[in-house]
């Protein structure tokens, strides 16, 4: 069986329109499309439509024109390749391109913990991070209520007026409210909760704070207990107009300093702040910052040097073993084969983690066992580490090159080598001058797809030592095995500092960049590309 | 004359090992090399001792009371939801990219349309972009997807299992596109002279000649679905929802030591599906890692 790519059939050239008479597809047929596409419109239209209320206007767009291309794609006549194409292109578009995109949007923000939401948001949350409550504070009998947006308060107040609100919606009155004893036990459109769920919420009704009016200097509601409530306010006061807080007790005055955030003239901040576009700052800070710089070239120059080692010792196992079982003379190839084929069938992510426990340096059976005692730290010295995890990619890796290769080498013509032995060429010299060169012309793409898949291989790294041993001298996570891409998912989501989603997007982008490079150097020399036709 | 009988094994043997046997040795080597680890696991799967230390005596007691453990015992590290949810994912997700891979490669292999040459270029370069480079940027759609519609958004198994088709027109249509082309044509023709349309051409005729690179794609979208770490571990947050390898990742990292004949056996019975699957359609694989698939 060859599944290579060859001459295509001939090409339909022509549609004999008169000949053949056009099938017309059943009723049926019509009406699973006009349902599937009316189901998958409303499902948009409603996307649509909250995106529109959001201010999302550019995903808006490009929602609408997705949208108004799948219809016309499906109710043309024509277009009868984009009726094949769309659906796959749909995902493709929205989880490769578009997130590829975002990625870049993102590389040129602050996004990350303490700058995750917009502005208005982040006013809300300075107040709210700094209420205190007000000493005369009425009482409000409250009761807490599931919403549309999550948890609220429905409470009342002393003079027995109802209102009901969320963090996101200040209390406004409401009449249509149960009372029971005075106080309002239940609203329509909310939920009130039970006993049972209060306790479990716990954490989530004493964190909850519900502005009384849309001025977030009026204050707010806070309950400590699920059944009353008191009025807090906070001490830094927002100016509209101004734009600025001012802090009652201290008189500091906190300005927007253009980076996302409030701050007062002697540099003290207000968190949280929000996500504005920084443009070059985080690249700045990726090669400027010593603390970063320094770790982020080794981690570069160890990326290389991992995807190139790990193509090249898979390739050289791989080939050997393919040379030396390439003899017709010798029986059980198969049985070798299949042992062969065994760790490149086991689960990637779990070979990672067997051999993490294999090379464990105080109980793992490769010092204990095979080194008798001896106390190895196969994953916790930056230079041994790194050999390996070097040697068990070996091991992953080197099983699909044998595979390829062993094809490879079978389908060289037996003439060629005939030939060759014909005019006295030796053994090595057939190989080094004559196979070699034939099996690169046919693998060199194969290596760059293996460069290309080893450069962002996060399973080995990141399970094998997490990237570690930890540089402790870097203001970010970052370890001696640690390639771009663990570094990336470390700088975003696994780090004690706090998530930096712009920081790691400028490395994605960084990462970007390389591997195209990579590919369209790869793919111009070699001849992978000019077999499409 | 009794010296001939003698002398002549030994040349025999000589010579078989100048011509065969040095290749068993090197293959026995490498065969222990790549078997090990696979051993060293299901021996500390077997082992009731609990530790990694313990392991280290392959085979000495054998009983199944980590399976068992595992299976029903531990309510912290539910393991019977990983297992489902990565096979329902990674079925799923294998189903979905060959569907969409086989009507995208149908329109790549039977049509003539502009963008077609571009689109196939295309196709091969994607592979060089994997996902995980936009993780941050995934894991920030998908929580504004979860504000819109919270049953597709972040935490959900249909929301990762989104992501993953995204990576669905790949390589993959790459490997289907060149099987495509060597169904003849003339099928195509014949059925549509005798009046069938294009859906019924592809379903009909084409689907049921292509069978051995369907199974070779879905096989290795699942196995590479069901093995994915970053994206997995960055959407799905609550422990039953998880896949196998955020899990039992995050139940090894824990104490390593301490749980390592648990997550042995929880290896073992992880790795039984894909290497039975890989093993029974391993002729149609290799055939398909020859034209250009990695892992």
């Amino acid at each position: 069986m060859t599944i290579a790519p060859e001459a295509p059939p001939e090409p339909p050239t022509e549609r004999p329109r008169r000949t053949v008479l056009r099938p017309t597809p059943s009723l049926s047929v019509i009406l699973i499309k006009i349902a599937s596409l009316g189901v998958l419109d409303a499902v948009v239209l409603y996307a649509l439509f909250v995106l529109l209320m959001g201010g999302s206007y550019l995903v808006f767009a490009l929602a609408l024109i997705g949208l108004i291309a799948i219809n016309v794609i499906y109710f043309s006549k024509r277009m009868l390749p984009g009726k094949y194409l769309a659906p796959g292109l749909v995902f493709l578009l929205i989880f490769q391109v578009f997130v590829v995109g975002y990625s870049a949007y993102i590389a040129f923000t602050n996004f990350g913990d303490g700058h995750n939401g917009t502005k208005a948001d982040a006013i809300t949350g300075i107040v709210a991070n700094s209420l205190s409550r007000v000493p005369d504070s009425p009482t409000y009998a409250v009761t807490v209520v599931q919403g549309p947006n999550g948890l609220g308060l429905l409470t009342t107040t002393p003079s027995g007026t109802v209102q009901v609100g969320d963090p996101k919606n200040p209390l406004h009155t409401i009449t249509d409210a149960q009372l029971s004893g005075g106080k309002a036990v239940s609203a329509p459109g909310y939920t009130t909760l039970s006993f049972q769920d209060l306790l479990t919420k716990q954490t989530q009704v004493a964190a909850l704070v519900v502005p009384i009016s849309a001025n977030p200097n009026d204050g707010a509601i806070r309950t400590a207990d699920g059944s009353t409530g008191f009025l807090y306010k906070s001490n830094l006061s927002y100016d509209a107009k101004a734009d600025t807080f001012t802090d009652s007790s201290s008189g500091a005055v906190y300005r927007d300093d253009g980076n996302g955030e409030y701050a007062s003239s002697d540099g003290k901040k207000l968190s949280p702040g929000w996500t504005v576009v920084v443009g070059f700052k985080n690249f700045a800070q990726a090669f400027g910052d010593q603390s970063i710089r320094g770790p982020l070239l080794s981690t570069i120059v160890w990326t290389f040097a991992f995807a190139f080692l790990s193509v090249f010792l898979t390739f050289a196992v791989g080939l050997f073993l393919a040379v030396v079982f390439n003899d017709p003379r010798m029986r059980g190839k198969k049985i070798y084969r299949v042992i062969m084929i065994l760790p490149y069938a086991f689960p990637g992510f779990l070979s990672a983690l067997v051999w993490a426990g294999l090379m464990n340096p105080q109980f793992g059976f490769i010092n204990q066992v095979l080194l008798g005692g001896a106390t190895v730290p196969w994953l916790t010295d930056p230079t041994l580490a790194k050999v390996s995890i070097l040697i068990v990619n070996t091991w992953l890796g080197f099983p699909y090159m044998f595979l390829v290769c062993t094809g490879a080498l079978q389908s060289i013509p037996e003439e060629v080598v005939e030939a060759a032995k014909m005019d006295g060429a030796r053994a090595w010299a057939t190989f080094r001058q004559i196979k070699l060169p034939l099996l690169m012309v046919s693998l060199a793409p194969l290596l760059i797809s293996t460069f290309a898949f080893n450069f962002n291989n996060f399973n080995v790294i990141y399970l094998l030592t997490g990237g570690g041993p930890t540089d402790v001298n870097a203001s970010i996570n970052v370890g001696s095995t640690d390639i771009l891409i663990t570094l990336v998912y470390k700088v975003a989501f696994a780090t004690a500092s706090g998530r930096n989603y712009g920081l790691a997007s400028a490395f994605a982008i960084l990462i970007f960049i390389v591997v195209a490079t990579v590919s369209v150097i790869g793919f111009r020399r070699t001849r992978a590309l000019e077999e499409i036709n | 004359m009794s010296q001939l009988p003698a002398r002549r094994p030994r040349f025999r043997l000589r010579k078989w090992f100048a011509a065969t046997g040095w290749r068993h040795v090197i293959g026995i080597v490498f065969a222990v090399f790549c078997a090990f680890p696979l051993v060293y696991v299901l021996s500390s799967s077997l082992n009731p001792n609990g530790t990694l230390l313990g392991s280290n005596t392959l085979f000495s007691k054998v009983d199944f009371s980590n399976y068992v453990n595992l299976l029903f015992n531990l309510p912290q590290q539910p393991f019977v939801a990983w297992f489902l949810n990565t096979l329902v994912i990674g079925l799923v997700t294998g189903a979905s990219t060959v569907f969409l891979g086989a009507l995208a490669a149908y329109a790549f292999s039977r049509m003539r349309f502009a963008g077609r040459r571009v689109g196939l270029l295309t196709l091969l370069l994607v592979q060089m972009f994997p996902q995980l480079l936009a993780v941050v940027a995934i894991f920030l759609l998908l929580n504004a997807i979860s504000n819109i519609f919270p049953a597709i958004g972040l935490n959900t198994q249909i929301g990762l299992i989104l992501v993953y088709l995204g990576g669905a027109l790949g390589v993959n249509t790459y490997l289907m596109y060149g099987f495509f082309n060597t169904v003849p044509a003339s099928l195509d023709e014949a059925a549509k002279i005798d009046g069938a349309g294009h859906a019924r051409t592809f379903f009909t005729i084409i689907l049921p000649l292509v069978g051995p690179i369907l199974a070779v794609v879905g096989l290795l979208s699942f196995i590479s679905s069901t093995s994915e770490y970053v994206v997995a571990s960055v959407v799905l947050t609550d422990p039953t929802r998880q896949t196998l390898a955020v899990g039992l990742y995050s139940f090894i990292s824990q104490a390593t030591s301490a749980n390592w004949t648990l997550f042995s056996a929880g290896a073992v019975m992880a790795a039984i599906p894909p290497m039975a699957l890989f093993l029974y359609l391993q002729k149609y694989v290799i055939s398909g890692l020859t034209a250009g698939a990695v892992k």
